[in-house]
C-alpha cells in the first residue's frame, strides 16, 4: 500500500560525520485528496565509514513514531540497478504500513544488506548506494564484509563456557515437540502474549492465574507492574481450582498436612505488587486527635439527605489538602515535587477477597451532596466490577477508614505515586482535660497519617493535622 | 389451473402494466430481461405496493409484483404440461431455491419446491442472516467500548455491557422473520412448498416422504453442511461450527477458530468484540487466504493485529479434543507440509470453521448415473448435471453450494435465475466474475472479479496489460466524519479498452459498495464510460467513483456514455 513514501538516505562520506536526514512524504497519485509535504528533521546518525568514495547508505526509515524495526517488503530495485533521485527503491514494512521509500540522490544501488523479508531496526543501513558505476564493486565489498559480520553474529552465540564434559554435538531440539506428561508448557492467551511483548515481559517467568493455570492478560499486567486494566466484560472466570503446592525449592518450611495454597487473584496480586514496592519509600507517621462533637451532630442532620460519614471525611481532607497542596503532592522520580492539579481522595473498600481505592476527584471542590452520590455510584461500580481504570488509579491522597469496627488507631502503609494516606479510627467518647483543668467527656477520633518523608516533613503533616482538625471540629463550611 | 390466464399474464399483461406508468425512455420492452430484477428480491411482499412512491422505476416495481401476485392468486402458478405435474421441481428452498422459484413463478411455471429441513436454508437459519444479526451488535460493541474512537467524537459513554441472551435472541428473531417472508414470498405466488427430503427417482421424476411427482425440468438446490475435517470432534458445546455458533450459547474466555475465511473472521469478530481472545488456526502460511493479498495484509493489520487475536499459520488441527474430565478443549497441531506434531493448545472452545461440504447424500444421483466429485455435482457453464460418462443429464440442474462453483448465497439464486431462463427458452450463461462477495467484519471487506495476482497471470496468458487503481478510505470525507478513515479500495483493470477485471475493498460499508463495479462488470460497462457518472457528496460510494477516475485507459468515452451525458 503506497499510501505516503519516504525518503530516507543520508550521506555519510568521510568528511562529514553527522548525516543530514530529510524526510519527505509525497501521496501516491491515487490518493489524490490528501497531499501533503513535511520535511521533518530527524535524529543524525553518526556513522563513520571508511571508505573514501561516494558510497551512501541507505538507512531503515523510522515511517511511524511507534516504529523501532522494520520489513523489507521487496526491493523495487536490483543490485546494480540506476537509481534516479525520487524513485522509489525500496517497500518496507511498519508497524502500521506498507511504503515505498525513495531515493534522494542519483546512482546506483551497490548493494542489499537486508534482503527481502528479513527485518531491521530503525536507522540500520539496509543497503548502500554507489555515485558512480566504478563504486558498485567497493560497495559490494564493502556490504559482503557488513553482512558477513553480521551474519556471523547472528549465527555464533556467544560460546559457552569451556566444560569438561564432552557435550552433545547436535544441537539440543526445541523441547517443545513432545506431547508428554512431562513439566507442563506455559499456556498463555493471545492477549496475555500480546502484552507481554508490549511490556516486554519474559512470559515464561509470568506465573499464570487463569483456568487451567494459564497465563492471562491480567497475570502479564501484573508482572509489568500495571494496573490491570478495567474487568473484562466477559461475565468473571470461575474461581482458579487451588493449584496443588508445586516443588518448588524455597526455604519456607513445609505446608501443615491438609494446608491449601491459593493462587493470588489479579487484584491481590496487584495488592502484593504494591506493598513491596511501598517499602522503597521512606514514610513516617503523625497522629493527632480529633474532637468529633459537632460533626457526629451535623452527619445525624445530614444523613437523612443521602450523605455518608465517607463523604463527610473525604470533604474534610479536601479542604485541609487545598491548605496544604504538599501534602497533595508526590514524589515520582526521588528529585522533585510533583504537585497534583487536582485533589482526588482515594477511598479504601474492602471488596470480597481484595481491596481497591474508588477515587472521590475534586473532593474540595464538589459539594457535600454531589460528593455522597458519587461516592454510592462508585462503590456500586466497585461492586459489580464495573469501574473504569481513571475511577481507581487517579488519587491524589488516600483515605481509610477502619472506625466502623471499633478500631481506635491503625498504621496505614503509603500507597506508591501518593504523598500521605490517612488513617481513620473509631470516634469514642473520651474524658478530656481542657486547658483550665476541667474534665469533660468529647467524642474523639484519632486520626493517623502516613507520608512520603522525600517530600512531606513533620511540621507539613502536624500543619495539616491542625487545619483538618479544625475543619472537623467546626464542620459547617462542609456544608457550604 | 387455467392455461389461458397465466399466459397472458406473463406475455401481454405485463408490458400493459408497464405502460401508462412510465414516461417514454422508459418504453415498455417485451423482452424477457426486463422481467428479470424482480426474481432477485428476496422480501418482495416485505413491500407494500400500496405506499406512496414517487420514482417511477419503484412503481413499475411494485406494480408488477402486484399483477403477478394477483394472477396466480386466481390461477395458481401457472399450468403444468400435460404429462408432468409441474413444470418445474426445485429441491431445496434455501436462498437458491427460492430465486429459482419466484423467477420460475414470474415466468410462468407452474412449480414445486420441496423442503425437508426448514425454508431457507442455511444463508436464512444458519448463516449469512443470523451471524449479521451478531455482527451487527459487535460492531457496535466494539464501537462502544473504544474510548478513543468516541472521544474523538466528544461522546462519553460508560462502560459498555452486553446480555448474551438478549444478543442470541436478536439472532434468532432475524432469523425467524426472514424465514416467515421467504415462505410466505413462495405462498403467496402460489409455489407449491412440499415438505421431505427430495430424491432423484429417474429423469424427470422426483420423490419426496412416499409421494413420486414428475417435473419437466428439475433443480437440485440442496445446499451444504458445515465440513469437519476428520479427527475433529464436535460436541456441540466446546468445539462447535458455525451452527452452533450462531446460537451464541456460550462466549467462551478463549477461542480457537479453525480456519481464517469469511466465517472464522467474522467469528473472530463477533467473539473479540463480546470479550472473548481468539487463536486462529490456518493450514496456509498466510490468513484470510482467497483474499487479494494486499487487502489481507491490511485487514491482518486492523482486524487480527491489535485485537485480542493470535494465530498459528501452515498447521493443520490433526485432533480436536471437547473438554471434558476437568480438562481444557486440546488442539493438536501439525505441521501443514511436513505432518510432523508442532504443538499442542489448550483453548476453551474451538469453532471449526473449515468451510462447507456439498450436501448431496441420498439424493438417488446413482439412479441416473450422476458420480459426484468431493460430494459436489458436476455441471457445465449452464448449471447443466454432468452424468458419469461426461455427458449431459437432459432436464437436470444443479445450482448453489451443491454444485461448489462459488458457494454464496447469491450465487446460487443468481445461478437458479439463470437456469429459469434457460428452461424458459432464453440461453443464459451466468458471469462468475460479476459476482461480489463480503466478509462482514468491522470495517467490511468486499470483493468482485479477479484478484491482483490472478488477473497478471491471466494478462500474462493473453498477452495485455494490466494496471491498478489505489483509494484510501482517508481521502473520503464520508469516511472521515464518521472517524473510519481506515481502509483501501482498488482496482485492477487493462489500461487498453478499460476493462474492469477486479475490485477489491477494505474498509467502512465496503459490502455495499461493491455493487457499482459488480454491475458494471456485469453489463460490461468500462470505465471510460462510468467515470463520467455522478455521486452524491459527500458519500462512501466517492470511494469506488475515486477509482474509476484515478484509472487511466488508452480508449476515450463510448458514444452512448457520451449522449446520455448530454440527456441528462
Amino acid at each position: 500500500m503506497a499510501v505516503s513514501s519516504s525518503s530516507f538516505l543520508s550521506t555519510a562520506s568521510l568528511t562529514n560525520s553527522k548525516s543530514n536526514i530529510s524526510f519527505a512524504s509525497s501521496v501516491s497519485p491515487s490518493l489524490r485528496s490528501v497531499v501533503f509535504r513535511s520535511t521533518t528533521p530527524a535524529t543524525s546518525h553518526r556513522r563513520s565509514m571508511t571508505v573514501r568514495s561516494k558510497i551512501r547508505e541507505i538507512f531503515m526509515p523510522a515511517l511511524s513514531s511507534t516504529m523501532t524495526e522494520g520489513k523489507i517488503v521487496s526491493w523495487i530495485k536490483t543490485e546494480g540497478e540506476k537509481l534516479a533521485k525520487g524513485e522509489s527503491v525500496v517497500v518496507v514494512e511498519s508497524d502500521k504500513a506498507d511504503m515505498d521509500v525513495e531515493t534522494f540522490y542519483d546512482g546506483y544501488l551497490a548493494a542489499i544488506v537486508v534482503g527481502e523479508g528479513e527485518t531491521a531496526p530503525v536507522g540500520a543501513a539496509i543497503g548502500l548506494l554507489a555515485e558512480t558505476e566504478a563504486e558498485i564493486e567497493e560497495a559490494k565489498s564493502k556490504a559482503a564484509s557488513k553482512s558477513s559480520s553480521s551474519v556471523a553474529e547472528a549465527v555464533v552465540p556467544s560460546p559457552p563456557p569451556v566444560t569438561s564434559s564432552p557435550a552433545p554435538a547436535i544441537a539440543q531440539p526445541a523441547p517443545v515437540t513432545a506431547v508428554s506428561d512431562g513439566p507442563r508448557k506455559t499456556v498463555a492467551t493471545p492477549y496475555a502474549k500480546k502484552l507481554a511483548k508490549q511490556h516486554k515481559v519474559d512470559i515464561e517467568s509470568v506465573a499464570g492465574t487463569g483456568p487451567f493455570g494459564r497465563i492471562t492478560a491480567s497475570d502479564v499486567e501484573t508482572a509489568a507492574g500495571i494496573a490491570p486494566s478495567k474487568s473484562s466484560i466477559a461475565p468473571p472466570p470461575p474461581p482458579p481450582p487451588p493449584v496443588t503446592a508445586k516443588a518448588t525449592t524455597t526455604n519456607l518450611p513445609p505446608l501443615l498436612p491438609d494446608s491449601s495454597i491459593v493462587p493470588f487473584t489479579a487484584m491481590q496480586s496487584a495488592v502484593s505488587k504494591n506493598m513491596i514496592e511501598s517499602l522503597s519509600v521512606p514514610t513516617f507517621r503523625v497522629g493527632y486527635p480529633v474532637n468529633t462533637d459537632a460533626l457526629d451532630a451535623l452527619y445525624e442532620k445530614v444523613k437523612p439527605k443521602g450523605v455518608t460519614m465517607t463523604a463527610l471525611l473525604a470533604k474534610a481532607a479536601g479542604m485541609a489538602l487545598a491548605q496544604h497542596p504538599v501534602v497533595n503532592a508526590s514524589c515520582k522520580d526521588g528529585k522533585s515535587f510533583s504537585y497534583n492539579s487536582s485533589i482526588n481522595i482515594a477511598v479504601a473498600v474492602a471488596i470480597n477477597g481484595g481491596l481497591i481505592t474508588p477515587v472521590l476527584q475534586d473532593a474540595d471542590k464538589l459539594d457535600l451532596y454531589l460528593l455522597s452520590q458519587k461516592w454510592k455510584e462508585l462503590v456500586g461500580k466497585a461492586r459489580s466490577k464495573q469501574l473504569q481504570p481513571h475511577e481507581y488509579n487517579s488519587g491524589t491522597f488516600t483515605l481509610s477508614n477502619l472506625g466502623m469496627f471499633g478500631v481506635d488507631r491503625f498504621d496505614a502503609i503509603l500507597p506508591p505515586g501518593q504523598g500521605a494516606i490517612m488513617a481513620v479510627g473509631a470516634s469514642k467518647p473520651t474524658v478530656v482535660a481542657d486547658k483550665d483543668g476541667f474534665f469533660s467527656v468529647k467524642n474523639t477520633m484519632l486520626v493517623n497519617v502516613t507520608a512520603d518523608h522525600r517530600i512531606v516533613y513533620g511540621a507539613d503533616l502536624a500543619a495539616f493535622l491542625q487545619t483538618f482538625a479544625k475543619i472537623i471540629e467546626n464542620p459547617d463550611s462542609l456544608t457550604l | 389451473m387455467q392455461s389461458a390466464l397465466s399466459i397472458s399474464f406473463s406475455q401481454t399483461s405485463l408490458p400493459l402494466a408497464n405502460r401508462p406508468l412510465c414516461s417514454s425512455n422508459a418504453a415498455p420492452s417485451t423482452t424477457p430481461r426486463n422481467l428479470r430484477f424482480c426474481g432477485l428480491r428476496r422480501e418482495a411482499f416485505g413491500f407494500s405496493p400500496s405506499k406512496q412512491l414517487t420514482s417511477c422505476r419503484f412503481q413499475i416495481q411494485s406494480r408488477r409484483i402486484e399483477v403477478s401476485a394477483a394472477a396466480s392468486s386466481s390461477a395458481g402458478n401457472g399450468a403444468p404440461s400435460k404429462s408432468f405435474d409441474y413444470d418445474l421441481i426445485i429441491i431445496g428452498a434455501g436462498v437458491g431455491g427460492h430465486g429459482a422459484a419466484l423467477h420460475a413463478v414470474e415466468k410462468g411455471l407452474k412449480t414445486a419446491i420441496i423442503e425437508g429441513d426448514v425454508v431457507g436454508g442455511t444463508c436464512v437459519n444458519r448463516g449469512c442472516v443470523p451471524s449479521k444479526a451478531l455482527l451487527a451488535v459487535s460492531g457496535r460493541m466494539r464501537e462502544l467500548q473504544n474510548e478513543h474512537h468516541m472521544k474523538a467524537f466528544g461522546l462519553q459513554v460508560s462502560a459498555a455491557g452486553y446480555d448474551r441472551q438478549g444478543v442470541a435472541d436478536h439472532a434468532s428473531n432475524l432469523a425467524t422473520k426472514i424465514r416467515n417472508n421467504l415462505t410466505n414470498s413462495m405462498k403467496a405466488l402460489g409455489v407449491d412448498i412440499l415438505t421431505g427430503f427430495g430424491a432423484v427417482l429417474g429423469p424427470q421424476k422426483v420423490k419426496y416422504g412416499d409421494n413420486i411427482i414428475t417435473g419437466k425440468d428439475i433443480i437440485i438446490a440442496t445446499g451444504s453442511v458445515p465440513f469437519v475435517p476428520k479427527g475433529i470432534e464436535v460436541d456441540g458445546k466446546t468445539v462447535i461450527t458455525s451452527d452452533h455458533a450462531l446460537k451464541l450459547e456460550s462466549v467462551p474466555d478463549w477461542i480457537a477458530i479453525v480456519g481464517s475465511g469469511y466465517i472464522g473472521l467474522e467469528f473472530s469478530d463477533v467473539y473479540t468484540a463480546l470479550g472473548s481472545e481468539v487463536t486462529f488456526i490456518e493450514a496456509l502460511d498466510q490468513l484470510m487466504p482467497g483474499f487479494d493479498p494486499e487487502i489481507s495484509k491490511l485487514a491482518q493489520r486492523v482486524l487480527i493485529n491489535p485485537r485480542k487475536i493470535d494465530y498459528h499459520t501452515g498447521v493443520f488441527a490433526s485432533k480436536i479434543t471437547p473438554a471434558k474430565d476437568g480438562k481444557p478443549v486440546m488442539i493438536e497441531l501439525i505441521d501443514a507440509k511436513t505432518k510432523e506434531p508442532k504443538d499442542t493448545l489448550e483453548v476453551d472452545a474451538a469453532l471449526i470453521a473449515t468451510g462447507r461440504a456439498p450436501f448431496t447424500n441420498g439424493l438417488g444421483l446413482e439412479n441416473i448415473n450422476v458420480v459426484t466429485q468431493r460430494g459436489f455435482i458436476p455441471v457445465d457453464e449452464r448449471m447443466r448435471v454432468i452424468d458419469g460418462n461426461g455427458k449431459l443429464v437432459p432436464h437436470l440442474y444443479c445450482i448453489g453450494d451443491a454444485n461448489g462453483k462459488m458457494m454464496l448465497a447469491h450465487a446460487a439464486s443468481a445461478q437458479g435465475i439463470s437456469v429459469v431462463e434457460q428452461v424458459t427458452g432464453r440461453d443464459h450463461v451466468l458471469n462468475h466474475h460479476s459476482i461480489p462477495a463480503a466478509c462482514f467484519t468491522h470495517p467490511e471487506i468486499s470483493m468482485v472479479g479477479l484478484t491482483e495476482p490472478q488477473a497478471k497471470e491471466k494478462a500474462e496468458k493473453e498477452g495485455f496489460k494490466v494496471s491498478i487503481a489505489k483509494t484510501s478510505f482517508k481521502a473520503n470525507t464520508k469516511a472521515l466524519a464518521e472517524n473510519e478513515g481506515e481502509g483501501l479500495a482498488k482496482m485492477i483493470y487493462r489500461p487498453d479498452n478499460g476493462e474492469i477485471l477486479g475490485v477489491h475493498i477494505f474498509g467502512l460499508h465496503a459490502a455495499d459498495l461493491i455493487h457499482e463495479a459488480s454491475n458494471a462488470i456485469a453489463l460490461g460497462t468500462r470505465i471510460q464510460d462510468i467515470k463520467l457518472a455522478v455521486h452524491a457528496h459527500p458519500t462512501l460510494s466517492e470511494v469506488v467513483d475515486e477509482l474509476f477516475k484515478a484509472a487511466k485507459v488508452d480508449s476515450p468515452a463510448s458514444v452512448t456514455a457520451q449522449s446520455v451525458k448530454v440527456a441528462v
